[in-house]
């Protein structure tokens, strides 16, 4: 039996899958106190201990713009993972670390900004698509589009594949904002 | 951690203005600070100018940073307090990163003050300029860059908090020159902690009680003890001893926990791992039951972790919450500190509920370990005539039987390499505190210096420290700091004219090709104390061998002891890299049934 170990829990949690050995991509929230240095910390613990960074997202998030919330989205094994949130639970500026993915059900959202260059039927069949997965046009000109989406990311990798050969040019992402569904917080 | 601090420094008084280089200092005084161990440049000036104009902090003047670290990590470890470090901007802060990983990974309570370029110039490659913090922060646990006068005192408060708190460790501030220059507040430690920073200390007692009915169904029980225990202070180890003696159960220590539980208590089985003995690794490996105290499975302990104690119920108790599960997978882990962690577990193991400890099984595991040990893992032959060469293995046995023979309370660092290992495994130690060594890093060069903190901590107590003839050189330059504050350390050089254990691994993984290894134009280590104002020793004999440790242990001021020993040793018993407990390679005294060295192990460290 694994034991829990109280308020920092050192649960080891299981991959969606259930099995221990099977790499998943989990979604990381951190809460720091927003001071110079801290996203180095953060990333640094990544490339330093061989971790995976698919994506993070940094912003302040209270008032007074004392703490900050850093979204990551990672991949590993369950015990790959686990460490991962035990070691950035030991970084001193780190108030709150959660593996939205293994804690419940979540939101996942990011934005992209896809720039498509483009004339005729290509064209056509472009905005056609942006409709369809209620893309807006933030940019027009007679020969190009921008358009902005907000969704899950595999919504946001299919709105791109598509796009691509529709004359596609750039691809801006800001990666994942996260929240717990339900009253429940960090 | 002892958090006590001495509350000394007057109230400020708010009509007088500080400069930030006298805050920095009453902020050292206020949380007891005695010694600083540093060494001056262009960007700490204002605080050596601070220094020279007061008397209650004594600087250590070394002689190179990286010594700096180490004398305040020996002086650290040997006391259980905060080791405090001075050092310039640039390079003065670079050579001290080796000494503050060092400390990381033994877990070494410090804070090191580094000085940086004023922060109008921070940027513009400055003349002595780096990015400290970017360099130090994966060799810290913690750091800061002070920009603002009124973060100061505040920020010297939290990281003496910060490094001897929960899993203690090495802190670094980054000090500006205007900082120091100009006008600063005084402000008192602020009594709450910082929100994000809360470690656990009191262990859940859930995670206690089902530790100890798994302890009392064990029928093959074994104490796993690790430097967590000593880094919970003397009671901690007091509390183990209790512990261990209430359970009856066997009891092994990792290389940073020597001296937690004492060497010659019969329950001892001796150090575990790589180097460890053939009754503590096959206990390792057999047992039912392993209680994990303060320790963290490092690989030098583990060996191939797949074959690591293959079937034992295994108990984590550990500060640090990314210990558990790091290598091991355990089963019941306990987050907390390991004095309140072992109390926890007398009291639950005093309330004896449940069955009772199978006695007899108890008593069949020891009859097993004894037949372990009647092995004699640790026998080595030497040839008793008085022109035979010393075996370095004797001369180790020897400065510790007769430092033991003087009475007096000793405290031994070591460099690393061979030396390192049979000093772990001949001496013995009764009490925590008095073994300095580099664990983690496995850093040359850390045994003098160390010995320098460690004298300035225990200015009465013979201090000695083990080393080899390469490792030595690279912090000799310490002789001219122990002749300047006259400090009577014993440095005792096991001269193998080899970097013996890169040697050892040459011989066993390498077809004996030695490649660079050997220590091609040493000095005369006699000649070279006499240069620096110590005594120098030599012994070429068996016959010179016990009158020259005596005498240099009888001499009152620094020794420098060549011991010329063999060559061609090497330690036993030896787990190469990949291979298990139960695969241990023993010395030519004990049968030979060693493990082959598989290609995999040979890409290990
Ligand atoms: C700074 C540093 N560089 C290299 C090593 C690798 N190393 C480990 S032991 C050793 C040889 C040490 O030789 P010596 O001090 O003579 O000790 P012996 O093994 O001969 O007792 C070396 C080079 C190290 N541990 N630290
Ligand atoms: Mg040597």
């Amino acid at each position: 039996m694994k034991h829990a170990a109280g308020a920092s829990s050192a649960t080891t949690s299981t991959s969606p899958s259930g099995r221990d050995n099977d790499e998943y991509r989990a979604v990381i929230s951190v809460l720091v106190d927003n001071e110079s240095g801290v996203l180095a910390r953060v990333v640094g613990l990544f490339s330093g201990r061989g971790y995976n960074i698919e994506s993070l997202t940094v912003a302040p998030v209270e008032d007074d713009g004392a703490r900050s919330r850093i979204n990551i989205v990672t991949s590993g094994t369950p015990a790959i993972i686990e460490q991962i949130r035990a070691q950035l639970d030991r970084l001193v500026p780190v108030c709150r670390v959660a593996n939205l993915t293994t804690l419940g059900p979540h939101i996942a959202r990011e934005m992209v900004l896809v720039k498509v260059v483009s004339t005729g039927e290509a064209r056509t069949e472009a905005l056609r698509i942006a409709e369809a997965f209620r893309a807006r046009a933030v940019d027009t000109t007679a020969s190009s589009f921008v358009f902005e989406l907000t969704g899950a990311s595999e919504k946001l990798d299919s709105f791109v594949e598509l796009m691509r050969p529709l004359g596609l040019a750039e691809v801006s992402r800001t990666g994942v904002a996260a929240l717990t569904r339900g009253p429940r917080s960090l | 951690m002892n958090a006590a601090t001495q509350t000394t420094a007057a109230q400020p008084n708010a009509s007088t203005t500080l400069s930030g280089a006298e805050v920095l200092l009453r902020a050292l005084e206020e949380q007891g600070v005695e010694v600083v161990f540093g060494y001056p440049g262009g960007a700490v000036l204002p605080i050596y100018d601070a220094l020279f104009q007061q008397d209650r902090i004594l600087h250590i003047l070394v002689r190179h940073e990286q010594a700096a670290v180490h004398a305040a990590e020996g002086y650290a470890r040997s006391t259980g307090r905060v080791g405090v470090v001075l050092v310039t901007s640039g390079p003065g802060a670079t050579n001290a990163v080796t000494g503050l990983l060092d400390a990381l990974m033994d877990s070494v309570p410090l804070v090191c003050l580094s000085g940086q370029v004023p922060v109008q110039l921070i940027g513009n490659d400055a003349f002595q300029e780096a990015d400290t913090t970017g360099i130090t922060r994966p060799a810290t646990k913690y750091n800061y860059l002070v920009k603002k006068p009124e973060d100061l005192a505040r920020t010297v408060h939290e990281a003496f908090e910060i490094a001897r708190s929960g899993r203690p460790g090495p802190v670094l501030i980054d000090l500006p020159k205007n900082i120091t220059v100009g006008p600063a507040p005084y402000a008192p430690p602020s009594t709450q902690g910082r929100r994000s920073y809360q470690p656990r200390v009191e262990p859940d007692r859930e995670a206690v009680r089902e530790a100890v009915a798994a302890m009392r169904r064990g029928k093959r029980p074994l104490f796993y003890v690790g430097g967590g225990v000593i880094n919970a202070g003397p009671e901690a180890c007091e509390a183990l001893g209790r512990l261990v003696h209430m359970t009856g159960f066997p009891c092994t220590s990792t290389l940073m926990g020597l001296g937690a539980f004492p060497s010659s208590d019969p329950q001892f089985v001796g150090m575990l791992g790589m180097h460890g003995t053939y009754e503590a690794n096959l206990a390792t490996h057999d047992c039912d039951v392993l209680i994990a105290l303060g320790s963290r499975f490092d690989d030098r302990v583990t060996g191939r972790v797949d074959a690591f104690s293959p079937r034992s119920f295994k108990i984590h108790a550990d500060i640090d919450p990314s210990q558990i599960n790091k290598i091991i997978t355990v089963d019941v882990p306990i987050i907390g500190d390991a004095g309140r962690t072992i109390a926890a577990m007398i009291e639950e193991w005093e309330r004896a509920e449940g069955p009772a400890p199978d006695a007899a099984a108890l008593k069949n595991w020891w009859e097993h370990i004894e037949g372990w040990r009647a092995l004699d893992c640790l026998r080595f032959t030497q040839d008793p005539a008085p022109d035979a060469i010393i075996k370095p293995q004797k001369a180790i046995q020897r400065i510790y039987e007769l430092a033991l023979e003087t009475g007096r309370d000793t405290y031994v660092s070591t460099e690393v390499g061979q030396h390192q290992m049979w000093a772990a495994q001949f001496f013995k130690f009764e009490q925590p505190n008095r073994w300095l060594t580099s664990g983690g890093l496995g850093t040359m060069g850390y045994g003098l210096p160390a010995a320098v903190g460690a004298q300035l901590a225990h200015p009465d107590a013979l201090i000695i420290d083990v080393a080899g003839e390469a490792s030595t050189l690279m912090n000799i330059q310490e002789l001219g700091t122990i002749a300047q504050y006259r400090l009577p350390v014993k440095l005792f050089i096991i001269n193998n004219q080899y970097m013996g254990m890169v040697r050892q691994w040459q011989e066993l993984l390498h077809g004996s090709r030695y490649s660079e290894s050997y220590s091609s134009a040493l000095p005369d280590f006699v000649k070279l104390a006499e240069s620096f104002h110590a005594k120098g020793f030599r012994a070429r004999t068996m016959a010179e061998l016990d009158d020259t440790i005596r005498a240099a242990l009888a001499h009152d001021g620094a020794v420098v002891v060549d011991l010329c020993v063999a060559e061609g040793e090497n330690c036993f018993p030896m787990i190469p890299s990949g291979a298990a407990h139960n695969e241990m390679i023993l010395g030519p005294e004990q049968e030979a049934q060693g493990a082959v060295v598989t290609n995999e192990g040979k890409m290990l460290v």
